[in-house]
Parts: C-alpha cells; structure tokens; sequence
C-alpha cells in the first residue's frame, strides 16, 4: 500500500519473478487489492444500512415476494456483516494489509533510520529547493550550520567528499514513516480483535456441520447440544429475557431466523425492574436489580444495572438493554356487545396467557400480548397542548376458530377528548392498518354502565314495542288517530329492529330499498330524529328498569345520547362481540438483558491507540531532509527536500535560504 | 553572528509567553478552582478530570491561537452576567429586557444566526468589491456570530437545570443543539485558517455551508419548536457524550469547510473569480489541512463513540446505520488523504472529491437519522 514517490527514492521493489505465488503475493500485497476490497466493504455496508438488518423473515416474504426473498437469503443480505462473504473480504483486507506492512515495513524503517548522505553533487545541484552562498571560512561555516541545523530538530552526518568538500546530510520528522506502520498495524489489530468477537468461531462451526442455528420455538431445555454453545465460548453477545422474580442461567443468540442457547457459568435473577420518569413524563431511568448466583461465591452478589452502567462478572459484560412485560395479571369486566345483557363478567388472565370467550363455532381466543403503565399521548386537538400521562393500556389480539386475528389496544381508563370523557379502543385486522378507534362515551360516573344499560336497553327486541309506544305517545300525544298510532309505532319497531341489526348502515340501506331517490334525504332526517327520539326513551326505560332515577336532561344527555348511538353503531365493525374493560392489574415487568464477552475489545482498543498515534504522526510530523555541501571552493550548496512537496516545504525552504543566508554572510 | 542565529532560532512555546497570556491562563484556573470550590461535592472523577482538562486546554489553546483568549474571556464574562439576570427564574427569559432581546439562550442563538447572516453578506461584498475594510467587517461579524453562539449554549446549559435539576445536561443532546455547534465549530476552524493564511476570500464560501445550518436552525425552531429543552434519555446520560459529540463535529465542520474551500478551487480553477480568490496552491493547502484535522478528530471521535457504544449497547461495533455510514465516511477521506499524501495526488479531483465527501458526511450526520433506524435515534427529525 505505500508508493513512494521520491526524488531519492532506491529501488527496493522485489524482482521480478514469473513464479504465480510471487504474483499472487505482488497481487495481495498491493494498494489496488486492498482499495477493490474496502470498495466492496464499503457498498455492502451501504447494502447492510439500507436493508434494514435481522427482521423477521416473514417480514422479508411481505416486503420482497417469495422469489427476491429466496435471492436475498441466498446472499446474506438480512445480515450483511456476518455472512461469509463480507466475512472473507475482512480477512483479505487482514490478509492483505498485513502483507503490505511485511513488504514495506524494512523499507520505512531503512528510510527512518538513513541519512542518504550518499548523495552526489550532480544530484544536489537538480533539487527544486537549492540555493547557494559564497562564505568566507569553510571552518567558521561548518560550525554555524551545525549549529543551525541543531537548533532546529535535524539530526546530520558528516561525510568527507573525495574532492575535499564535505557533506551534511540532515533530517528531521522521520518519525512520520512510523505513522505509516502503526496506522497499518492498527487496521490489522482492529480488524482481528472485531473477527474474534464477531461469530466467526460459530461461522466455521457451521460450516464444519458442528453447530446448526435451532429456528424451531421449543422450551430452552429441549434444545439439542447441536445448537447450544457451552460456557467456553471465547465470545458472544446474547440475549436474555427476566420477568421479575426469574431467574436463568442460559441466554439466546438470534441468527438469521433462528437462534443458538447460550449457556452461562452462573444464573442470574431479576429481584426488580424500575423505570423513573421526568416530571414531563418522559423515561429518565431503567434499572435493574440482580442477583449473581455462582457456586464459586459465598453468598450471591447483589448489583444493580443500569443504561450506561454495565455490571462485568467472570469477564461477562451484563447489560440493560430493554424491557417488556413479564407477565401482569389482569382483571377484565367483559361487557356482551350484543343482545339484552348489560352486566360484565369477570375474566381474570395475563399477559402472555390466553383466554377463551364463547363456545364451540363462535369460540374465539383473546392473547394478550402487553401491558403498558405509562403512555404519554397529547391529546389536544390541534397538537399544540402538553403530551400527558394517560394511563395503562393493554395490547391484545382475538383470534377466531379459522386462525384470523384482530388486534386491539385499549385504553384502562377514560380519555379526555374535547373535554369530554370516552373509553378508548383502537382495532386493526392487519398490522400493517392504523388503528381504528372506538370511542364510548363515559357517564357521569366516568363508568361504561351507563351506555352499556342503554346499549341493551336499545338492543334488546323484548323492549322495542315498549319504547316504541312511548316514543308514539310522546310524540303525537293522546288526540292522533289511532290507526296514524299504530303505524307510526310500528315503523318505530322497525327501525329500532333495523338499527339493532346493523346500526346506521343498515337503516341506510332501509332508506335505499324503500324510499325513491328524490326522498331519501329527508326520510333521512325524519328516520334519524325518530331513532335519537327513540333513544332517550331507551335511556329512561333503562333507568328505570335498573332502578334508577333518571336525572335532568340536559344537553349533556343529549351528547351523551348521540355519541353512545354513534358508538353503538360502531360496534359492528368493531369485529369483536365483546368489549374488556380492564379493571384491575397487578403488574410483573421483564427485564431485557445483553450478555457479551468480547475478549477482542482489548485488541481494538489497543489498536485504535496505535491508528490515533499513527494519524497523528503520519500528519502532524513533517520529514524534511537537508543536505549542505562545503566545498572548498568556499561555496555553500544548500538543498532541501521533503517526501511530501507541499506550500509547507516552499514555505520552510524560504525561510531557511534567507536566515541560511544571514548566517552564512555576515562576518 | 550569535544575534542572528538566535533571532531566528523558533522559541518554545512557554518563552514566547507574554503576561496577557499568563493572565488568561491564570483566570481560566482560578475559575475552574471556583467552580470545583463551589460544585465539586456534585461531580464525579470524570466531570472532575473535565474540567481540570477544560482548563488547561483552552490555556494552551488560547496561548496558541491568541484571539481564542478574547472569545473565551468574553464567553465566560456574557454567560455570567445572563445567569446573573437570571435570578434563578426560567419564567425571566420572557421579562427581563435583556435576557428577552439579547443574551436569553434563544435570543443569543438568533443573533449568531443573524450575525452570521451578515457576516455572509459581508464576505461576498467584500470579495466583489475588493474590499480589505468591508473584509474585516465581515471577520468581526463572524467573530461576534461565534461568541453570541456559544453565550447562547452556555445559558442553555443554565436554563436547562432551572427546568429542573434532573433534567440539567450539557447542550449537544439533540439536533437542535448540534447544529449550533456545528456552526460555531465551522466558524472557528474557519477563522483559525483565515488568519493562518492571512486571507479573507474564502469567508463567503465557507459561510455558504455554515447558514445553510442556520436555515435548517430556524426551520427547526419555527415550524417544529425543536428550541424546547428535552431531558436526555437514558442512553445518553453519560459523560462520553461530552467528548465523543463535540470530537465528532470538529470533524464534521473540518470536511465541510474543506468541501467549500474545495468548491472554491474548482471555481478560481475554471477562472471565475480567481483574481480574487487566493492561489489555488494555497486553496489546495487548506483544503488537505483541514481534511486531516476533520479526519484526526472524526477518528478519536469514532473511536471514543465505539467505547461509550460498548458501555451503553453492549459492543463496541453493532453495524448501526450511524456507525456503518461514520466507517463509510472515515474510509472515504483514508482514501482521499491516501492518494494525496501516497500517490502524490493533487488538483481539481480532490477538490471534486471533498466536496462529494460532504454529500457522504451529511449523509451520515442527517441523512441516516432521516431515512434509516438505528440505535442512534436521538436525532431524529
């Protein structure tokens, strides 16, 4: 990789030899190589930050179709840095950089420690930099430039001349061919400490059919030897996951689309995970408290962990990594959506477990997926408000017997929206929707029993004649003719029956099949004044019959009124026959851990050491070289070179011809 | 014969001290001295091993670079005086007048946005017009720009802890923060080299770059509040980052300087503007200084981001996007000072390169927080 370019320069280059190892080593050893390679390393990494990296394959399938994904796979690209391929080109760059410092390593030390006083007359007189002074004692000079030269940090050799002149050969800054040696080193050490951490070792385990990546999702202790790494392994970074109370002596390595067990010489328990926030809500700590359980120790250590604070045991690095739920026990009130109950059941569960609602055909499994204390949400209608704490929130998915899911995140208690209070859930088929939310306003309570009463009140078929007769009377009082009455009442029926069987979508659809085009908006009006009419009798009748005192109707009520119709109505596609109210929780968090041993990091700090000194050298030291000839001619030849020609060099010969000349001539 | 020998012998450092420096030196110790006295009970052995640091690296960098002294000096005396007005009241930015319509942190950081407006203006007027005066003009304004600046990061060091203590931190957490620092950085290094080689010609250019930042600045404030302290995140209390960051964007304000100087050159080269532009051996020359300052500090910075990497994420190498682009970047100046320095390279390619290496750069400082996920997410837009 080093090219001189100098006017001195010898020719050290090997000879040429025809044989293909002196080539292939000519060919190693060269710059070109080693830029091809750092080239290459350079694309694929722009490949690996723009690919996004170790994604769930299915993920992948979504993203590419099955054919790209197969390609794909095939060329390592889900984990561009530890495929074989980006793998062997780091070995080359090792390979290749480590013959390089072979090859040029003599040359630059040769060139340190020479002061080419071999140069000629003939060849001083072609420098750039030459100038030349007539002096009156040779002696007198020689003494001055010594001195001239010391005083500035060039180090010389005398050499006599066989014409009687006398040449020296000076030189400062040749530690900056150093800089060139130890920047190489660097790379070399760097390279190969990060191939020791990286999985290298596993690499070729795999490849010699020793280790296999498990992909299956079985109990840790069913995992064959074959993809379990014992407690000697040099090096690795893995993953463990403790729900408080927990404790594990084993931890996982995620490989492609599968994983490895990673076995430890001691098990750890999570006593406690604690998240401190700022007053502004947002996370200002997570900390872990552990204990180390090792037969080697007499008690078990007590540590606790945090971001940036890393507890090293038995040259193990334990790092805080992330967290999640370990399990929260949840109490749900489960509200029927449908039909004329309005009282909750009980369904007590956790994260993690599954429950089961309803029977045979319409069975349908909740999973409950994770828990959330804290969320911050802004819920200021323009944006411009202050994010808040709103509460707990829970994350499930209901699957039905075919396999479908949806999935829901319901918030524990009511939101404040426009000033007013909903219970919040939002729902998704896919993961790729948004969330769709539906909004239930609270009563005056802050509870959901007041729109589930009314709810049932206006869903159950039972008490549609019922509140269709008092909406009649209400409406036409006691003077209408009673055949106008009775038909009246029975429209009502029909589109309190319609509205229980789809909400507005099916009353529009009503409108649609019975009514003329030029109509329908008006019967639209009339139909939807009847329904929310119909409602407040609901309302009352609901009150009434749970005992209740209906309180003043004010437009309160009637907000409340229209947007528990609009929630009704949302209901049937809200694709769940039931709503959870969570109503209690004991919370049990999972603390995410990182296990690394790295034995390489030593080697790359230490070589990240060497690459800053040699940055440094190779920069911010200047070899320059002087070489004054006396001739006893009485004239002075001053010449000065450097290995790099630059405005410094012009710069610095300037400077030294006039302060030469000064020296020189004056008496 | 003596006389001469030792008038041009080079002085070490310490004998060419006069007492000024001695003095600057002195107060910047005594102030560390006050500051331990007064906080030390509050600080670790790092914060502690900074400050003594602190102190004696801007000694020796103002004894260096004199005109470091002034902008120090004068930092510490503004930044003293805005905490006094202060009164230990957040709600006093808003009232006080001068805290309001000066030295609060909002309003120093947008008078450094306005100087360096100006400070533009002036450089292109005085590079039209020949102008030395208008040229000079222009250096103060910069020189003020730099000042009122880093005023403003200090205050907003102060103000972050009348928030609340917990919420105190060094500002260089978000991108908010780094931007300003950016273009202070780039200002600096700039008139290191403006005065280096005694010319003002390259001002417009480099200035060019730095009120691009001050666009993105106030885009940033106005449309998207982003001037509002947030507490740091966990990963990020750790006093790495006071390193590691500002290492980072002497880099960062070295490249970018270097691709304006380099803009420049391929300009004079075409022969626009170059009677008025320096030579192009000397634009050549700062173009390679300050490329191997940027890749000096990009280096330790990259270096010392992989060590706070290994404490906070476990490893010091995760093939973050952030990390991959910062190797990417790191590669591509080895090459450019690979060539120049071993092959002996020079000219128009070079200068064409740096300034594609500033396309890589705020690719990796910008672009991977906007386009690609990483651990690196602090920054985000």
């Amino acid at each position: 990789m080093f090219v001189l370019n100098e006017l001195f320069q010898i020719d050290y280059a090997l000879k040429p030899q025809s044989s293909n190892s002196r080539r292939l080593y000519e060919l190693l050893s060269s710059m070109r190589f080693a830029v091809s390679l750092l080239t290459v390393l350079g694309i694929a990494s722009i490949i690996g930050t723009v690919l996004k990296q170790n994604e769930p394959y299915p993920n992948y399938v979504i993203k590419f179709g099955q054919f790209w994904f197969d390609l794909f796979e095939k060329l390592g690209l889900y984990d561009v840095y530890h495929s074989v391929w980006f793998l062997v080109i780091l070995v080359f760059l090792v390979l290749s950089t480590s013959l390089c410092i072979y090859r040029n390593s003599p040359l630059m030390l040769r060139e340190l420690r020479a002061y080419r006083e071999g140069a000629t007359e003939k060849s001083l007189r072609a420098f750039g930099h030459r100038a030349s002074y007539t002096v009156a004692a040779t002696a007198e000079a020689r003494a001055r430039i010594v001195q001239f030269l010391g005083q500035r940090g060039f180090r010389f050799k005398t050499v006599q001349q066989a014409d009687g002149s006398e040449l020296i050969a000076a030189k400062a800054g040749s530690y900056q061919r150093l800089g060139y040696i130890l920047t190489h080193t660097a790379i070399v050490v760097i390279c190969v400490g990060g191939l020791i951490d990286g999985n290298v070792p596993f690499k070729v385990q795999e490849l010699l059919g020793y280790k296999k990546v498990e992909t299956l999702d079985i109990p840790e202790n069913e995992v064959p030897a074959i993809s379990r790494l014992s407690v000697r392994n040099l090096s690795f970074r893995a993953n463990m996951t403790l729900p408080e109370g927990a404790s594990s002596n084993v931890s996982f390595m995620r490989i492609r689309d599968g994983y490895l067990v990673q076995e430890l010489p001691f098990r750890i328990q999570l006593k406690q995970f604690r998240i401190e926030h700022y007053a502004t809500g947002q996370p200002k700590s997570f900390e872990s408290d552990l204990l180390i359980i090792d037969p080697d120790l007499k008690e078990p250590l007590a540590h606790t962990i945090s971001v940036n604070h890393p507890l090293i045991y038995k040259g193990i690095a334990i790092y805080q990594s992330d967290f999640q739920d370990g399990g929260t026990k949840l109490d749900f009130n489960a509200y029927g959506l449908f039909g004329a109950n309005d009282q909750p059941i009980k369904v007590q569960s956790n994260i993690f477990k599954n429950v089961t609602l309803g029977e045979g055909d319409q069975a349908l499994k909740v999973e409950f997926n994770d828990f959330r204390l804290f969320n911050i949400l802004n819920l200021s209608p323009d944006g411009k408000g202050k994010p808040h704490n709103v509460g707990p929130n829970i994350t499930y998915k209901v699957r039905d017997a075919q396999g479908q899911a949806r999935e829901y995140v319901s918030y524990m208690q009511p939101l404040q929206l426009d000033g007013r209070r909903y219970f919040v859930t939002g729902m998704r088929a896919t993961p790729q929707d948004e969330l769709k939310y539906l909004r239930i306003p609270a009563d005056e309570d802050y509870s959901l029993q007041g729109f589930m009463r009314l709810r049932a009140t206006m869903f159950d078929p039972s008490l549609h004649e019922e509140i269709a007769r008092r909406f009649t009377q209400d409406a036409m009082g006691d003077k209408a003719d009673p055949d106008m009455r009775k038909k009246f009442q029975a429209s009502v029926v029909q589109l309190l029956q319609g509205f229980d069987a789809g909400g507005y979508t099916r009353i529009a659809k009503m409108i649609e099949d019975a009514v003329p085009e030029p109509q329908r908006e008006k019967a639209a009006q009339t139909y939807l004044k009847i329904i929310s009419g119909a409602t407040l009798e609901a309302y009352k009748l609901g009150l009434e019959r749970a005992g209740l005192k209906a309180g003043e109707l004010d437009s309160n009520t009637q907000i409340f009124l229209q947007e528990s119709l609009n929630a009704m109505s949302d209901l049937f596609f809200y694709g769940a026959p039931f709503y959870l109210q969570l109503d209690e929780f004991q919370q049990r968090q999972a603390s995410g851990l990182q296990l690394t041993r790295s034995p390489g990091k030593n080697l790359v700090y230490g070589g990240s050491v060497l690459l800053v000194l040699g940055i440094f050298a190779m920069i911010y030291i200047r070899e320059r070289r002087i070489w004054m000839l006396i001739k006893p001619t009485h004239e002075v030849l001053f010449t000065m070179s450097a290995n790099r020609k630059n405005r410094d060099l012009d710069m610095e010969f300037e400077q030294y011809r006039e302060q030469l000349r000064r020296l020189l001539q004056s008496e | 014969m003596n006389t001469i020998l030792f008038e041009d012998h080079p002085q070490p450092l310490l004998k060419r001290l006069r007492w000024q420096d001695w003095l600057y030196a002195l107060i910047l110790c005594a102030g560390a001295l006050f500051a331990y006295q007064q906080y030390g009970a509050y600080m670790d052995a790092y914060e502690k091993t900074f400050l003594i640091g602190a102190a004696l690296g801007f000694s020796y960098l103002g004894w260096q670079w004199k005109p470091m002294r002034l902008l120090i000096i004068g930092i510490g005396i503004i930044s003293l005086f805005a905490i006094q007005l202060y009164q230990a009241d957040l709600a006093r930015a808003d009232h006080a007048f001068l805290l309001k319509f000066l030295i609060s942190s909002q309003s120093a950081i947008m008078w450094m946005n306005v100087l360096f407006v100006l400070a533009m203006l002036t450089y292109w007027f005085a590079l039209f017009r020949r102008s030395e005066f208008s040229g000079k003009v222009a250096t103060s304004l910069t020189w003020a720009a730099v000042l009122m600046g880093f005023v403003g990061l200090m205050v907003r060091w102060y103000e972050s802890y009348l928030i609340a203590p917990d919420v105190g931190h060094i500002p260089i957490s978000n991108l908010y923060e780094v931007f300003v620092l950016f273009c202070l950085i780039t200002a600096l290094l700039y008139l290191y080299y403006e005065r280096r080689y005694e010319t003002r010609q390259l001002g417009g250019f480099v200035l060019l770059v730095i009120n691009a930042a001050v666009g993105f600045i106030l885009w940033y404030t106005f449309d998207r509040q982003a001037n509002a302290i947030q507490p740091l995140v966990p990963a990020l209390q750790s006093y790495w980052m006071k390193i590691h960051v500002p290492a980072n964007f002497i880099g960062y304000g070295a490249f970018s300087l270097a691709a304006m100087v380099g803009s420049a050159y391929l300009l004079a080269e075409r022969g626009i503007l170059a009677s008025r532009l320096p030579k192009l051996e000397v634009l050549d020359d700062v173009m390679y200084k300050a490329i191997a300052v940027g890749f000096a500090f990009f280096t330790i910075a990259t270096i010392l981001g992989a060590m706070w990497a290994a404490e906070a994420w476990g490893g010091y190498w995760s093939w973050d996007p952030k990390e991959t682009w910062a190797l990417i970047v790191w590669l591509n100046y080895a090459a450019w000072l690979h060539l120049r320095l071993v092959k002996g390279l020079r000219g128009s390619m070079l200068a064409w390169w740096a300034l594609v290496g500033l396309l890589v750069t705020t690719f990796a400082f910008l672009g991977v927080n906007m386009f690609l996920s990483g651990l690196h997410s602090y920054g985000t837009l």
